[in-house]
């Protein structure tokens, strides 16, 4: 009997190495069935994952970390061992706040950047009597450390100059039409569908802010990584599968695959777009950027463990866990470019990375002395305050 | 100490399946003390809700998309009982476990005895399981009515053609679909769908 494996997802343009996996062959030509699995909330994805209802799951790349300390829920050891994207991830802000910033900063660009953005909404929050709500999808989710990045960079406490709420991707757009939220840090294509209809206007790209960003990754629990002859089969076909959804030739069939039913149920032609590295900003504005989104290239599925400690030093700098050296190694040791290269060959080279939009680098190395950079920080508490 | 009554929150879209589980819950517990429950429909402002609630224990559907929403409600929450997923604590996997195949989720306030949790849990596995077996019985009670319906229509087919009498329309049809191994409907339903085809029509 042929091999199953399970893998849960939620819907994001940022499945599509799991989606290509499945319907290009590339899992058959390994000799399994790779079964997706779509989850309404990433709360549901983790339950699945924890209980073993599958085997491996496209994971926001904090979850795993998250998991891993045990920091709001069970603790459960987990691991990386592939990177299934980076970039994606786009903020958004309603119609009318937008000419609101505009009024105050005069055009606001894609070339002025998430800076003048941040400042000229710090400007209009400042004038308002009510804070600001805006959406992100997780507690532990890199939309809502870049949003809170974005905002504290602005002068934004996060905890205390707005509100922040999580709401699946698939509703964002919705909340942002009933006026529940001001603006919101989503994967696409939830970005490009509140700008086509007119909602809202994308202030700040996650390729932007922090260029070629882990964001989603595969997530297993230890006891799968522990098959080596499974992760390795699956490990080639997500690999093939990558390098097939970079390539510009297949961005037409990938766009349709993603667009249907089973996967995002939303329309092609802004994924296809965003593929091609071109984003719909709202306002006549439009961004060019040949990695918005990418999947294969610069070393891109290789999990290093600095991005592990990157996630780990937001939970720190925003009171989520307390500081402590054996927590960071804990994080760090989640993603595995052993258990990567176990199963694939080691990329020749792995590129430099481009500077954050700040030019503030990040250091694993001292993390005390990175997060003593940052004005903007909230305690964590250990004892909940009455 | 005044003991006061363990108050449950259901945060279920659909009302007949809530209803089902506030009955169950409020039956169940009647030996164990007073419990209150009370059911919120629709995610409309919920954690003020919520906090004006102070329920111990809330039971909401697995695949609830407001469940994201309430997890990191209660994560910045402030306040002082702040609800933890369920879960949470090890030593009882083979109830969770239960409980995500039926397909709910609980989140539970600290400090609440185990075996009072897991009590509501058992009844609200099992009115999970009631209320999916209503819905398949109530499926199959509507195929059964549309088979009936289509055989009928084909029976009138059949006794138009061959001027025959119903009951060997019926004869016919079953051995025609014994022949072929195959269920009766189904050859109810090709043969209506040719007849409509060659605008032969029966009785409808």
């Amino acid at each position: 009997m042929t091999d199953r494996i399970l893998a849960a997802f939620v819907p994001l343009v940022d499945c599509a190495v799991l989606v290509a996996a499945r319907e290009q062959g590339f899992a058959a030509a390994e000799g399994f069935d790779l079964e997706l699995v779509k989850e309404p909330s990433w709360a549901s994805l983790r339950d699945h994952l924890c209980l073993g209802h599958v085997d491996c799951a496209h994971a926001l790349a904090p979850l795993p970390v998250a998991l891993s300390l045990g920091v709001g829920y069970l603790q459960v050891d987990c691991a990386a061992p592939f990177v299934l994207s980076r970039g994606g991830n786009a903020i958004t802000v309603a119609a009318r706040l937008f000419d609101a910033m505009q009024a105050f900063a005069g055009e606001l660009t894609f070339a002025k950047g998430p800076a003048a953005a941040g400042r000229a909404l710090a400007a209009v929050a400042r004038r308002r009597p009510a804070p600001l709500t805006f959406g992100m999808v997780f507690p532990f989710s890199n939309h809502n450390f870049d949003l809170r990045y974005w905002l504290a960079s602005a002068g934004l406490h996060p905890d205390r100059d707005v509100r922040l709420v999580a709401i699946p991707p698939p509703l964002m757009v919705e909340t942002l039409r009933a006026g529940l939220v001001d603006g919101f840090c989503v994967g696409e294509p939830w970005n490009s569908l509140a700008v086509t209809q007119g909602l809202g206007c994308i202030v700040a790209t996650q390729s932007q802010l922090f260029p070629r960003a882990v964001e989603k990754v595969l997530v297993v629990r230890t006891a799968f990584a522990s098959a080596p002859e499974r992760m390795a089969k699956l490990l080639r076909a997500l690999s093939a599968a990558a390098a097939w959804a970079d390539n510009p030739r297949n961005h037409s069939r990938l766009a349709e695959c993603l667009a249907r039913p089973e996967y995002l149920g939303a329309p092609a032609e802004p994924i296809e777009a965003l593929l091609r590295g071109r984003l719909q900003l709202g306002g006549g504005r439009e961004a060019h950027d040949p990695d918005l989104i990418f999947f294969h290239r610069y070393a891109a599925n290789l999990p290093d463990a600095a991005d592990a400690q990157w996630a780990y030093a937001q939970m720190v700098r925003w009171g989520q866990v307390a500081a402590s050296t054996e927590g960071q190694a804990r994080a760090a040791h989640t993603f595995r470019s052993d258990l990567y290269e176990r199963s694939l060959p080691a990329p020749p080279s792995v590129p430099l990375r481009p500077p954050a939009f700040d030019r503030i680098e990040f250091g694993a190395g001292d993390l005390r002395a990175y997060l003593d950079q940052f004005d903007v920080q909230t305690p964590f508490q250990d004892t909940v305050a009455t | 100490m005044i003991q006061r009554p363990l108050r449950i929150l259901i945060i279920d879209e659909n009302a007949v399946r809530a209803a089902i589980l506030e009955e169950g819950l409020r039956v169940a517990n009647v030996d164990e003390g007073a419990v209150q429950v009370h059911h919120i429909r629709d995610m409309v402002n919920l954690l003020p809700r919520i906090v004006a609630l102070d329920p111990d224990v809330i039971l909401i559907d697995l695949e609830n998309p407001s469940r994201d929403t309430l997890e990191q409600m209660f994560h910045v929450s402030r306040s002082a009982r702040r609800p933890i997923a369920m879960f949470v604590d090890k030593s009882d996997s083979a109830t969770v476990q239960a409980a995500i195949d039926a397909g709910v989720s609980a989140y539970v306030v600290d400090g609440l005895r185990k075996e009072r949790v897991r009590s509501i849990l058992d009844v609200t596995i099992s009115r999970f399981h009631a209320f999916d077996r209503l819905q398949s019985e109530l499926r199959e009670a509507k195929s059964a009515l549309e088979d009936r319906k289509i055989i009928d229509q084909a029976k009138g087919i059949l006794m138009k053609q061959r001027g025959c009498s119903e009951d060997d329309a019926y004869v016919l049809l079953r051995r025609t679909a014994m022949n072929q191994n195959r269920k009766i409907a189904e050859l109810a339903r090709s043969l209506v769908a040719a007849a409509a085809l060659l605008s032969l029509g029966g009785e409808q």
